[in-house]
């Protein structure tokens, strides 16, 4: 298997072109070792749309920080790897839809993103839902418009009585065609494409704005070669660790309503303000929009504005932690977390979670830590062994401590070396990418590991750009989680899911 | 139990007795563009800058000389860009977070006719609205709708709920059902896969009904404007099938709109002249 360091383009001449059955063989005895799937998707010949697209599948070994890549020429079919290897069943199902190649023995191959009642299309009117049959079984329809403010996604239950036999998850109403636009955004001359891209990347999951970026900016630097000063890392870093403080903060409030203990529900409400106000006071956007830049960052910050974070910083983490504890150290709310939606960690596994989700499951999955992006000192995945919706909760509220910790640290390192070559004045973007490589960057957002990916042809323009979202793998976690679940559990467990719609949509 | 009280008493009263105070937003939000008058020559610095084509040339100019273009805050993501490229300083950000109007053509800002450049910018007036809302002076529900977007403008609606805005205080609630509502709020570029849900839904709400958009998105389109996959928000929406009686009422720009910008905008539908 050709395989390279994480931070390294893979020469895409290196990679030899296999055939189906062979890529099979040797992606399920990688998975079957202990590599994981990044991603695996439909790779164009040549940039003109239409053009005839081969499989390509991107492998990561986290002990060794390794990746790994295998491609086959263009083809129409492929046998399936679903049936001996789970971790592919969705991406399978996104490139039968999106490339239309067409995996051959597939056990559920189903739409990924186009709604089941978009309107004329009739074939996508009569989406295939699983239905349990028995004269009891009945059915609940939820969505796509749901009861709270939330993006739309519909759910569709198999329930016996109370108790949940079967959860199909149907997504694609927030999909806005962005790995289009995204390959599009060359149409828009030099000087507009790379911005361009950032933009519409912060827009991919609006509340993972800063991960999305970083990955986005990681992506294109590792691709050109392009230095990072520490002080852009610093920076990048504090915005990204926000990120995660605000919606742990703001999960852990939301698991809290969930079970009906109001103080925390409330008061997180409001901390969480408070994590995105500062983020605000960084890069004038609550969600870090424009923080970054190709090359280091928009925004930087003066001695004092560091003095004045740190402040907050510590308020609002000592708001956190109070609320936080007085919930999880309640007994009517360790009774309702302990055991609700249980995963175990041989199908998270099976199934390619990451993120917390995973890290619930005892699996030490976290990209800062298998592959981080700077050379900054890092932290140590959080793990839990129980799986249930009570390990998501500990998982979340022992990472806003490390989080709290990072940002502290990076602040006063920050303010201690003002002298440093100011971030805020990155370099311009490159007016043209290498050609043939393939380039990969992986970065924790708050809710898990989201890959960027890309590939080159010989004029240096854009073959693929692949966006996978830490939701894209963990939506059928959830699915999964719920299973002999009672129905009454689903508000709950999804929100200690939390995860993206329009990650997932693209 | 005593730790919770305890805890509690930690916590404080934190709602803001809004409108009477006034938020404390970061220095570094942008906020409300005011222009400058400037002549610009063959400069094209801003229009190529600007990623959503928020820009449009200024098609007063008696003189035929090109002028600051008209900025549409409808399609604007305040990104700053345009403020970037400009080398006569033509584009600047007030930090006035009220920025909701009632009509489509309320959204473009001009440049001051008088090209005073050192005069400071006269206070922000908002406007009126143009018809009579008394009817949710005192209870207005809305049900949100989301279709397509990122989940940002979603968020800043869902904290208007916590007790930092409390909305609540003011009457106004989003509901579970749009058969329960006095209007919706949209947000997101209505992807071509919620536009019926979209229609559906407005259907579902009893007259009399508002119709509220949020964002970029919802308004022109946003960053997605143009995207085959979405119909540009309610730009793109309106005089399509199956749309005759859709009537935006209120306007919120941004991307996303701050919360106190969505909060003052719900409010205003209840200002009087
Ligand atoms: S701030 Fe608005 S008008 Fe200016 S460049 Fe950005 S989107 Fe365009
Ligand atoms: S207007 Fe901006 S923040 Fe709102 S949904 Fe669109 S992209 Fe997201």
């Amino acid at each position: 298997m050709f395989s390279f360091d994480y931070r390294q383009p893979a020469d895409m001449d290196s990679l030899p072109l296999l055939d189906a059955a062979e890529l099979r063989r040797r992606v399920i005895r990688a998975v079957d070792g202990g590599w994981r799937m990044l991603a695996f998707f439909g790779l164009p010949e040549t940039a003109r749309p239409g053009a005839p697209a081969g499989l390509c599948c991107v492998l990561a070994h986290d002990a060794t920080r390794t990746l790994a890549a295998l491609r086959t020429p263009p083809l129409e079919q492929f046998p399936s790897l679903t049936p001996d290897c789970p971790q592919a069943h969705y991406f399978e199902r996104e490139m039968y839809e999106q490339w239309g190649l067409e995996p051959v023995g597939h056990p559920w191959l189903k739409p990924v993103r186009r709604a089941p009642d978009a309107e004329g299309d009739g074939e996508s009117a009569a989406y295939p839902f699983y239905r349990a049959d028995g004269d009891e079984v009945h059915e609940v329809a939820v969505g796509p418009v749901h009861a709270g403010i939330i993006e739309p996604g519909h759910f569709r239950f198999q329930c016996y009585g109370e108790n949940v036999l079967h959860l199909e998850i149907a997504l694609g109403y927030q999909h806005r065609g962005l790995e289009a636009m995204l390959a599009a955004a060359s149409a828009y001359g030099p000087a507009q494409t790379t911005a361009r891209r950032l933009l519409l990347l912060e827009c991919a999951a609006g509340d993972s704005s800063v991960a999305h970026a970083t990955a986005h900016c990681v992506l294109w630097e590792r691709l050109t070669g392009q230095d990072v000063p520490e002080r852009a890392w610093l920076l990048r870093r504090v915005g990204l660790e926000l990120e995660r403080l605000a919606n742990h903060c703001g999960d852990l409030g939301a698991i809290a309503g969930d079970t009906g203990f109001l103080p925390t529900s409330s008061w997180n409400g409001r901390i969480r303000g408070d994590f995105l106000n500062m983020t605000a006071s960084v890069c004038g956007n609550r969600f870090g929009r424009g923080l970054l830049r190709y090359g280091g960052t928009a925004h930087d910050l003066c001695p004092e504005e560091c003095e004045d974070l740190t402040t907050r910083l510590r308020a609002a983490g000592r708001d956190a932690r109070g609320a936080v504890d007085i919930m999880l150290d309640a007994a009517s709310v360790r009774d309702r977390l302990n055991g609700t939606g249980a995963l175990n960690r041989a199908d998270a596994r099976a199934l390619g979670l990451v993120g917390v989700a995973a890290r619930a499951c005892g699996l030490p999955l976290d990209a800062r830590f298998h592959a981080p992006v700077s050379d900054l000192p890092g932290t140590e995945p959080c793990l839990e062994q129980s799986g249930d919706v009570l390990a998501r909760a500990l998982v979340r509220s022992r990472e806003m401590d490390d989080s709290l910790a990072l940002v502290e640290a990076d602040l006063s390192r920050l303010a201690a070396r003002t002298g440093a070559r100011t971030a805020a004045t990155p370099p311009a973007p490159p007016s043209r990418l290498p050609a043939r490589k393939l380039a990969v960057a992986q970065v924790e957002g708050w809710r898990g590991e989201i890959c960027h990916l890309a590939v080159t042809d010989a004029e240096g323009e854009l073959l693929a750009c692949k966006i996978v979202d830490p939701s894209f793998h963990n939506w059928p976690g959830l699915a999964l989680a719920m299973r002999n679940g009672q129905i009454s559990d689903f508000p709950l467990c999804n929100k200690s899911f939390n995860l993206s719609y329009c990650g997932h949509d693209l | 139990m005593l730790r919770i009280i305890k805890e509690r008493l930690h916590q404080k009263y934190r709602t803001l007795d809004y409108p009477r105070q006034k938020p404390a937003l970061s220095p570094r939000y942008l906020g409300r563009p005011t222009l400058a008058n400037v002549e610009c020559g063959d400069c094209r610095a801003c229009f190529e800058a600007c990623p959503t084509g928020a820009l449009l040339p200024d098609p007063a100019g008696p003189d035929g000389r090109a002028r600051t273009p008209v900025l549409d805050m409808g399609r604007c993501i305040f990104c700053g860009a345009c403020r970037a490229a400009c080398p006569k300083g033509a584009f600047r950000f007030s930090g006035e977070h009220r920025m909701a109007v009632f009509r489509r053509e309320d959204l473009l800002v001009s440049a001051a006719p008088d090209p005073q450049a050192d005069a400071p910018a006269p206070a922000y007036e908002p406007p009126f609205p143009p018809r009579d809302y008394s009817l949710f002076r005192r209870s207005l529900k809305l049900r949100q709708v989301s279709a397509g977007g990122c989940g940002a403008c979603e968020a800043d609606c869902n904290v208007l709920g916590t007790l930092a805005y409390d909305l609540g205080r003011f009457g106004i609630e989003f509901v579970a059902s749009p058969r329960h509502a006095d209007g919706l709020l949209l947000t997101g570029p209505v992807s071509e896969n919620m536009r019926r849900a979209l229609l559906d839904t407005w259907a579902a709400t009893p007259k009399p009904r508002l119709l509220a958009v949020v964002g970029a998105c919802a308004i022109s389109g946003g960053l997605f404007r143009d995207s085959p996959q979405c119909r540009n928000g309610m730009d793109g929406l309106k005089g399509t099938q199956g749309t005759d009686d859709l009537h935006v009422d209120l306007f919120v720009p941004g991307c996303p709109p701050n919360p106190w910008s969505i909060l003052d905008g719900l409010l205003s539908l209840r200002r009087k002249n």
